[in-house]
């Protein structure tokens, strides 16, 4: 059974993987500037989730506290980076 | 790899689906990402991204590390409140912030519309005189 479990945490780092790239290619040839930081947006969150992953993989909970991390400044910063889209400044 | 092999088999079959599962959802939602035409569908990707596969996986360390630890631990139920409070208000900046942009770029091959919200006029100076 451990080795079932091996192999679906083995596909999920590698489908998380997988998917931030995708993110990074989005980012790399987005036509437009929300474009980018729509990828960037849906790249933390991808970077969140493989944190998860890595916490089932090793067993510790210290990426839980990683995950909420990301989770709070990328929410903050995609935040920012649209209004600063949108007007042309941040706080106004 | 501490706790991987103490687990007990009823517990680590369902920890696998929802595994399988939310990876799979977020591949599906980054390749929509990228493959999709315009922003306005490509905005639909990462949606499913955020809601199916963040529910899938933080269900998945929710249960591992209730049945690792032998207590209840349900520490992800933050970040899941957290992740469906924030997703909409980010959707929802970034798609005005778009709006805004392609209007005052005119571009209309984008699919964006005034509809009868924001009054379009003509000139070349349309970009400053609007109220903001």
């Amino acid at each position: 059974m451990e080795t079932l479990l091996e192999l679906a945490i083995a596909y999920a780092l590698i489908c998380v993987l997988v998917a931030m790239a995708l993110c990074a290619a989005r980012l790399l040839i987005g036509p437009t500037a929300h474009d980018r930081v729509l990828a960037l947006d849906t790249l933390w969150m991808c970077g969140m989730l493989l944190a998860i992953v890595l916490g089932i993989r090793f067993g510790t909970q210290v990426y839980f506290e990683v995950a909420i991390l990301v989770a709070l400044v990328g929410f903050v910063s995609t935040v920012a980076m649209a209004k600063f889209l949108m007007r042309g400044e941040i706080i106004e | 790899m501490s706790g991987i092999e103490h687990l007990p088999g009823w517990a680590a079959l369902p920890v696998a689906l929802l595994l399988v599962l939310g990876a799979t959802i977020i591949l599906i939602g980054s390749l929509g990402l990228l493959r999709l035409r315009t922003f306005y569908q490509r905005i639909h990707g990462p949606a499913i991204t955020v809601t199916l596969g963040a529910g899938c996986l933080l269900l998945a360390s929710m249960l591992y590390f209730t049945v690792a630890q032998s207590r209840l631990v349900i520490h992800e139920i933050i970040i899941t409140v957290f992740i469906l409070l924030t997703a909409p208000v980010v959707a929802m900046t970034i798609m005005r912030a778009a709006v805004y942009r392609d209007l005052r770029a005119r571009r209309g091959e984008s699919g964006v519309t005034a509809g009868e919200v924001y009054t379009l006029t003509e000139g070349p100076d349309e970009g400053r005189s609007e109220p903001h």
